[in-house]
């Protein structure tokens, strides 16, 4: 059996959502790990998109490329405001963030805005859209990207979306009230957060992937504490339910 | 930054707010925008966008406009082209997964010829909203700890009840709100179907509200499901009727997103950049008596497929 590595980062993210809890997700590989769960694992798992919809349907091969279309609001169990769908968040409603990224650094800070000199950019990112909010304000997040130098950078060059800022107590003290980034998905492995420095851990590795792989892959220090862990191999079912969300991978 | 709270009122009370009749034509109706006025776009995206109108805001070449709109997508790309604006404020400016990020912002914003001032997408919505509520800010607890504080004008204070840090938001008072709706009466009463995205609170933050309806109904229709009505009457100035108003955008569960008619335009912007987007402008919008005449030159089975691509997707 083969997979890609978006097909893997995907799986692998789909296992930490709990069945019977509330996610918000982006579009793109959040959402198709959310359905994922949502079919496999998860029934009772409420999918909400920034677009103001709650509980949608989404029906495989007609993912919405946007938080704001209609193949986003099949039968959903709200049509709201966006504003509205934000306050939820902010009150506390929401168990799980689910996020991509540009840039990630040892603290979990995202940057989707500016590449190089924050007041002169060498490239311009279309922004946070809603992640700001969603890292924010949700109970805890998930951040799904692939493992790549450039990307896992020892400080974002903008910190966009706050993870644990500087990390140990930073987050708290800015007036955040919620965990922020708990896990790193990446198709190399899963990375957590230490207790007390919030600094990235290297918690287990993807099938076949050595520890010295995915240092050299980071740009940063990460820390291993204990010896990682081992990730499963996605199974055959897994791997059928992603290729029947996504048949033309415009999303992993 | 001046948050002009106690002026947006006293403007508000200043004009007539009478049940009357404001139909419009979208020329007459887009000639109440002055150059430089801020501008607020209602939809979300690439759903129910005010096409018609910013099509005609764009023929009418307006100069200096500032526009806002929650996230921002190709119309943005046309205003910047153009010249029409040189500063948009949003949280995300893009098309969508398939076509990366906008060439154009990024030429012009990394040049330093155009200004994208970032605010989270809540952030957006609170500073609407918190003129809507007619206050002058909205405390929340998004942004906080970001660099998005460094280049917007957000405030943060402890908390004078708990003492807790909050991210204070100014209100948003845009000049004018332009918003494209299901329907609506002679009056404004506006009503939409689906989702509202920021929609109800632009309505009542702007001075000047140009609200455009793929129809316009009978009062009574109006009056028979009037949990419907998200607009009231008195926050509207003129109403417009546009059918197919949101077109190549969508409008909930009226008509689908036209993702060719996205393709061709991110092909041409791709190939010629700035001159492509500035030839687009020229062939749909300048060479066009109304949007009318535009929406005539897109093939009426392309569109008998977008509306029906809506009815399956909201029914079924």
């Amino acid at each position: 059996m083969t997979w890609t590595p978006q097909e893997l980062i995907a799986i692998s993210a789909s296992r930490f959502l709990a069945d019977r809890k509330v996610v918000f997700a982006g579009v793109g590989m959040p959402l198709v790990a959310a359905v994922l769960a949502k079919t496999l694992h998860a029934p009772h798992l409420t999918i909400v998109l920034e677009g103001g919809i709650i509980g949608p349907d989404i029906v495989p091969g007609q993912l919405p490329i946007s938080t704001n279309e209609m193949r986003g609001a099949r039968s959903p169990m709200m049509l709201t405001d966006i504003t509205d769908v934000f306050l939820y968040a902010q009150r506390g409603f929401f168990d799980y963030g689910f996020l991509g990224t540009a840039q990630i650094d040892q603290y979990g800070n995202i940057n989707t805005s500016r590449i190089g000199d924050p007041d002169n950019p060498d490239v311009r990112l279309p922004g946070t859209g809603g992640a700001n909010d969603i890292i924010s304000a949700c109970r805890e997040v998930f951040v799904v990207t692939t493992h790549e130098v450039r990307r896992f950078v020892g400080r974002v060059d903008y910190v966009t979306s706050p993870g644990h800022l500087k990390g140990g107590t930073s987050r708290r003290e800015a007036g955040l009230l919620s965990k922020g980034p708990t896990r790193v998905v990446t198709d190399l492995g899963l990375m957590t957060f230490d207790r007390g420095s919030k600094r990235m851990v290297l918690a287990a590795l993807q099938p076949g992937v050595q520890a010295q792989e995915v240092h050299d892959n980071t740009g940063f220090e990460l820390l291993t504490p204990r010896p990682p862990a081992q990730l499963p191999n996605p199974t055959s079912r897994e791997l059928e339910v992603v290729r029947r969300l996504d048949p033309d991978g415009t999303f992993l | 930054m001046t948050i002009d709270f106690i002026q947006a009122r006293q403007d508000l009370e200043s004009t007539d707010r009478a049940l009357e009749d404001k139909t419009s034509t979208a020329s007459d109706a887009i000639a109440r925008v002055a150059d430089g006025s801020h501008v607020a776009v209602g939809g979300c995206l690439y759903s129910r966008t005010p096409m018609a109108l910013l099509f005609e805001l764009l023929r009418q070449d307006r100069r200096d406009l500032v526009l806002s709109r929650c996230l921002t997508c190709y119309e943005g790309e046309l205003f910047l082209a153009s010249g029409a604006t040189r500063h948009i404020t949003t949280s995300w400016m893009g098309f969508g997964a398939p076509w990366g990020s906008s060439k154009i912002m990024r030429q012009l914003v990394e040049s330093g010829e155009a200004v994208l001032e970032e605010w989270s997408h809540l952030g957006i919505g609170m500073r609407y909203r918190a003129a809507a509520m007619g206050v002058p800010f909205l405390p929340m607890l998004s942004m906080l700890g970001s660099d998005l504080v460094d280049h917007t004008d957000i405030r943060q204070i402890d908390c004078p009840f708990t003492g807790e840090r909050l991210a204070l938001v100014p209100a948003l008072f845009p000049d004018v709100a332009i918003i494209h709706v299901h329907r609506a009466d002679i009056y404004g009463n506006a009503q939409i179907d689906g989702y509202r995205h920021m929609d109800t609170d632009v309505a009542c933050a702007a001075r000047t509200v140009i609200v455009s309806a793929e129809e316009i109904v009978e009062p009574e229709q109006i009056q028979r499901e009037p949990d419907r009505t998200v607009i009231p009457h008195f926050a509207v100035d003129a109403v417009v009727e546009a059918p197919m108003g949101a077109y190549p955008h969508e409008c909930y569960g009226l008509y689908d997103a036209d993702f060719e008619h996205f393709a061709s335009y991110a092909d041409r912007v791709r190939h010629h950049g700035l001159e492509g987007a500035r030839a687009y402008i020229a062939e749909n919008i300048t060479a066009m008596p109304t949007f009318a005449e535009f929406l005539d030159q897109v093939p009426p089975d392309a569109l008998e497929r977008h509306r029906r691509s809506a009815y399956e997707l909201v029914r079924s």
